[in-house]
């Protein structure tokens, strides 16, 4: 389980996060969703330790992240898989190398037990047979697949997904976003995706944050976020019109 | 001031939450070839060049027959060990491989790669970093060596083709009124501009922020500031170590 406790941040004179407290529970796939520029992606990157937030703190199953030394950060951020919002693969290493790396830097499993473990993750996201293409050379949710193969490789505790579907087909987005769930439930870990889409949201999000304008509005499941009763995620959630169809 | 302060902050964290040595020495392999063994052919072509035109140059200014014809190649020697070797390669090692460095990691910036090395509690600034300053350092006065080596051959080559001094001329010139410390003198600044172009550039790619045109701006910015240091450096290695 993860939990925010009065997370605040702000860029100079912005303030992008006001006061986020929460928790993300284990074995969920917990959501965050927002319109482009509510600071999802922001609290994220508070969350993982990529940004230190102003005020607030992050638990790790009662760790405290954001008061642990440098040793105790590392040694939780080693039980965190995260798949970025375009991949983040490594251009000068291909599939193989790139699932490989936590490994390589994290484990003294032997090079067999290595690239059996590689060849399951990779199998895992229905991807065989391209351990040796570099990721210049697949597509985009190919590459978000060897992004997922690589944040689960390691066994983690924690998954963070950074916009899993931007840049994908409907059809692909679908199959990211089951994919996550899968491996969620699969491994029993805390999975927290930052998404703006609402396919997602109704498809696999278990607990939903809704964020606006920097602040936590609303929190629920996916059966409840259509009769919350807040106007600004009404608005968002029936902005497109095949939820408004739904709606009707 | 305060990217003065930033940057030896960033050179501190180059030395905390190290990696293995094993990881260290298979990264700073693959640095070496990439910028050592991959700009041999650049430093020799141009190297050759530089010694050339010195000779050539040397002749044309020396039009007084009281002056015996192997002071070119002493010339040559001491312009090339001293300043053409050392500092002007600098120059184009910031641009072949300051800018390639600094390119390199500014687009890792752009694209995430450094913060997934950063959630795997991996030191990104030390693992990408400390190979690149290692290889440089063993690399760059390997290059100054071969530079010399290839400007004095070719001022050599150059000299008895085109008639200018004859081979024996230039041999005894290379060896007369040698100080061998004009060597140590070299590879000290050698080591100094290898850290400098290396570290500064790392500098400035890693902290890139934005997009590909900041990558462009950081590139330039990793070049200028790199060849700014080199020439300062030079300088002030100068007055420091002649005032022995």
């Amino acid at each position: 389980m993860i939990k925010i406790s009065r997370i605040s941040k702000s860029f100079g004179d912005r303030m992008v996060l006001h006061d986020i407290s929460g928790e993300f529970e284990k074995g969920k796939t917990n959501l965050i969703i927002g319109s482009s520029g509510t600071g999802k992606s922001v609290l994220l990157k508070c969350i993982v330790g990529l940004i230190n937030p102003d005020l607030g703190s992050v638990f790790y199953d009662l760790r405290n992240f954001t008061e642990a030394d440098k040793e105790m950060k590392a040694e939780i951020r080693r039980e965190i898989g995260m798949l970025f919002q375009g991949g983040a693969l490594f251009d000068s290493k291909n599939v193989e190398e790139n699932v490989m790396f936590p490994l390589d830097i994290l484990t003294t499993m032997t090079p067999h037990d290595k690239l059996d473990r590689v060849n399951f993750c990779l199998k895992r996201v229905g991807l065989e047979n391209v351990n040796k293409k570099m990721p210049s050379e697949i597509s985009g949710g190919m590459k978000k697949r060897v992004g997922i193969a690589r944040a689960i490789v390691n066994n983690p505790n924690y998954l963070f997904c950074d916009e899993p579907n931007s840049g994908l087909d409907p059809q692909t987005s679908i199959l990211i976003d089951d994919l996550i769930g899968e491996i969620t439930h699969e491994f029993d870990i805390t999975t927290i995706v930052v998404t703006h889409d609402m396919n997602s949201v109704m498809g696999i999000g278990e607990k939903v944050m809704f964020m606006y304008k920097g602040r936590k509005l609303w929190e629920g499941s996916s059966k409840e976020i259509m009769n919350s009763g807040v106007a600004e995620l009404d608005d968002f959630v029936f902005s497109n019109k095949v939820m408004q169809n739904l709606k009707r | 001031m305060r990217a003065f302060g930033q940057y030896f902050i960033f050179l501190g964290t180059l030395i905390v939450r190290m990696e293995t040595f094993k990881t260290y020495y298979k990264l700073t392999l693959d640095e070496c070839i990439t910028i050592g063994i991959k700009s041999a052919a650049l430093v020799i072509l141009v190297s050759s060049f530089i010694g050339a035109v010195t000779t050539v140059q040397t002749a044309y200014n020396m039009t007084t027959p009281l002056i015996p014809r192997y002071v070119i190649a002493q010339v040559v020697r001491e312009m090339v060990v001293l300043e053409l070797a050392p500092t002007i390669i600098a120059v184009i090692y910031a641009g072949k491989v300051g800018s390639s460095m600094a390119g390199g990691l500014g687009t890792m910036r752009i694209t995430e790669q450094i913060d997934a090395l950063e959630v795997m509690g991996i030191n990104s600034a030390s693992y990408l970093v400390l190979p690149k300053i290692i290889a440089s350092l063993v690399m760059y006065p390997l290059l100054v060596i071969l530079a010399g080596t290839a400007a004095i051959t070719a001022g050599y080559l150059v000299g008895d083709f085109a008639g200018i001094i004859s081979p024996t001329d230039f041999i005894y010139g290379l060896r007369s009124f040698f100080d061998p410390y004009a060597i140590t003198f070299a590879m000290i600044k050698s080591f100094v501009f290898a850290f400098l172009i290396a570290s500064i550039s790392s500098f400035r790619g890693y902290y890139t922020q934005g997009g590909a045109l900041e990558v462009g701006i950081a590139t330039t910015s990793a070049v200028t500031t790199s060849v700014i240091a080199v020439l300062a450096a030079d300088y002030l290695l100068a007055q420091l170590l002649y005032m022995r």
